[in-house]
């Protein structure tokens, strides 16, 4: 077994129970907000996309890569433009502080 | 010459890594902050100040020698996101769906490239991960299509069921796993990749098509799930603690809303994959015969409501349907202004995925602290004076409290039959989703009034503010 193996492992625990705490907490109220976050933050593998597309290293994987860039980029302007959207739907009845 | 440029890629190197690491602090705080939606809106700038870190330190990486089609893949890939993110609300299940399909496809993308870039002398683990990735990947992606086929409605709804197919269902995916563990072993042999790629593209289709409208929200919320956990995997064939970490709290997400899911519908996964619900209608509905119902016009109804002190609205998605959410709304503010304390009772499987419902008002100017949790409201139903069904059908139903031989027997439901006076907004006495008579209809306390929701809330309305105004 590499170390990067088992440093991949250790973050993939630790985050997956930050994950599972955090996500517990959150109100059913925002459940398809949360939905559409998550999607948009998971469109973090752009970042393997661009690499690709960049490194250009055969036509195969350059083609691959320009495809996911655009599918994964849509998701992340697509993701946060609607969870904005939902978020500025909720209102309170209580006045807020001025 | 080399000196100064080692130290360029070092120093790139690190700036890059540290971008990444504020980047998964920023995500972890995103959703943190979605916990309350005073503080939600706080959330997507975190979010999106981390991704777009996380994008421009990327762009430093040393290998990259071609800018130019980057760029054009990015503002591509923002004119397809515009229009998916200013979809109407009623349509977010479908476009959620649809953006699993989207990263998954992403995913798979990239795994099939790397594939091909790194055999035939890949490491073992390398490998499995690797064929994570792609399997977990395709089968999403095809799987998220069809989901958002049926939501759009593109594709029957109903469930379609054949003799012998959870075992072929179940076949396939061990086949597609059999392929992995040979090319573990054997990263040369190359030509078998197609079949790993293909197999759970199959498999996500068929995955799908037994599963009923019913059953969509927590099957999004395993998507979800699977969209997130094929990304972590990816973060391990590349290396990158960003990845694992953003699939990662993907992942976990999909995963404990799809337990809240299947919790409120009290079915288990194996159940909701492999069950198929709407088997039980044909039975249910021979039982069915003409019972007496009490009914009542718009005018009674609106007496009934303007004397109580605590209505509670009960909507189901029939009520999105009709699109009489802006009209409940109107229904809320009158009976509001004469001093009747009204509340929502929203059950978690109420819409097309969770929390659908609590937008859909929202979106209607509901203030959401109206909004109450089905575990929040259920005690307060014996002290209410009147319970107000729209839309709902299963959610209400009583024998999922009292009657072991009902399919939805323990199924968890609002307590709506403990409410004084109960008044269901309904069509007509078709049987709902399932395909399940109510006794709740036929209750003495009980009164039907028949119409379409929208119309008949705004009779409900012109009658409150006539009579007094």
């Amino acid at each position: 077994m590499s170390s990067a193996l088992i440093n991949g492992l250790f973050v993939f625990m630790l985050a997956a129970f930050i994950g599972f705490e955090v996500i517990r907490r959150i109100s059913p109220l925002l459940h398809t907000p949360l939905m559409s976050l998550t999607n948009a933050l998971d469109a973090i593998a752009v970042v393997g996309a661009i690499i690709l597309v960049g490194e250009h290293k055969s036509r195969l994987s350059f083609i691959l890569g320009m495809l996911a860039v655009i599918a994964a980029t849509s998701n992340v302007v697509g993701g946060f433009l609607i969870t904005d959207r939902m978020l500025k739907m909720f209102k309170s009845s209580r006045p807020t502080k001025p | 010459m080399t000196g100064p440029t080692m130290t360029d890629f070092a120093g790139n190197q690190q700036i890059i890594e540290i971008t990444y690491l504020i980047a998964s602090a920023l995500f972890i705080l995103s959703l943190k902050w979605m916990s309350s939606p005073t503080t939600a809106q706080r959330g997507v700038r975190a979010g999106e100040i981390g991704m777009a870190l996380a994008i421009a330190g990327t762009l430093l990486h040393h290998g990259i020698i071609d800018y130019k089609w980057i760029a054009i893949a990015l503002v591509l890939g923002t004119i397809i996101g515009i229009p998916l993110g200013l979809v109407k609300m009623t349509a977010v299940p479908q476009r959620t769906a649809l953006s699993h399909a989207f990263g998954a496809f992403c995913v798979t993308l990239v795994g099939t490239a790397e594939f091909y870039l790194r055999t035939p002398d890949v490491p073992r683990f390398m490998m499995s991960v690797l064929s994570m990735e792609v399997i977990l990947g395709s089968l999403t992606f095809t799987g998220s299509l069809m989901a958002a086929g049926k939501l759009q409605e593109l594709l029957p709804q109903r469930p379609l069921t054949y003799k012998g197919q959870n075992v072929v269902n179940l076949s396939l995916l061990a086949l597609s796993l059999a392929v992995a563990v040979y090319l573990v072993i054997h990263p040369g042999a190359r030509q078998l990749f197609p079949f790993m790629l293909g197999i759970p593209l199959l498999f996500g289709v068929l995955m799908i098509v037994p599963i009923g409208g019913a059953d969509m929200p927590t099957v999004i919320s395993l998507l979800n799930s699977y969209a997130g956990l094929s990304a972590a995997a990816m973060g391990f064939v590349l290396d990158s603690k960003l990845l694992i970490v953003a699939g990662a709290l993907d992942g976990s997400s999909g995963l404990i809303l799809s337990v809240i899911m299947s919790k409120a519908m009290n079915r288990s996964f194996t159940n909701v994959l492999f069950g198929a619900f709407g088997q039980v209608q044909s039975a249910a509905a021979i039982g069915q015969e003409a019972k007496p119902v009490r009914s009542a016009t718009a005018e009674e109804a609106a007496g009934i409501l303007s004397a109580a002190n605590k209505v509670v609205i009960v909507p189901g998605y029939g009520m999105a349907v009709a699109q009489a959410q802006h009209k409940v709304r109107e229904l809320f503010d009158a009976l509001s202004k004469r001093g009747v304390d009204v509340r929502f009772a929203i059950h978690p499987v109420a819409g097309r995925m969770p929390g659908h419902m609590n937008v859909l008002l929202a979106e209607a100017d509901i203030p959401y602290d109206r909004l109450m949790d089905m575990d929040d409201i259920n005690g307060e139903f014996p002290q209410t004076d009147v319970a107000l069904v729209i839309g709902a059908n299963d959610v209400t139903n009583p024998a999922a409290r009292t009657d072991a031989s009902s399919p939805i027997y323990g199924m968890p439901i609002l307590d709506v039959d403990k409410a004084r006076t109960v008044m269901v907004i309904k069509r007509s006495m078709s049987p709902g989703f399932a395909g399940i008579d109510n006794p709740l209809y036929y209750l003495d306390k009980t009164l039907m009034l028949f119409g379409d929701a929208k119309s008949f809330v705004n009779n409900i309305v012109r009658e409150l503010s006539g009579g007094h105004g």
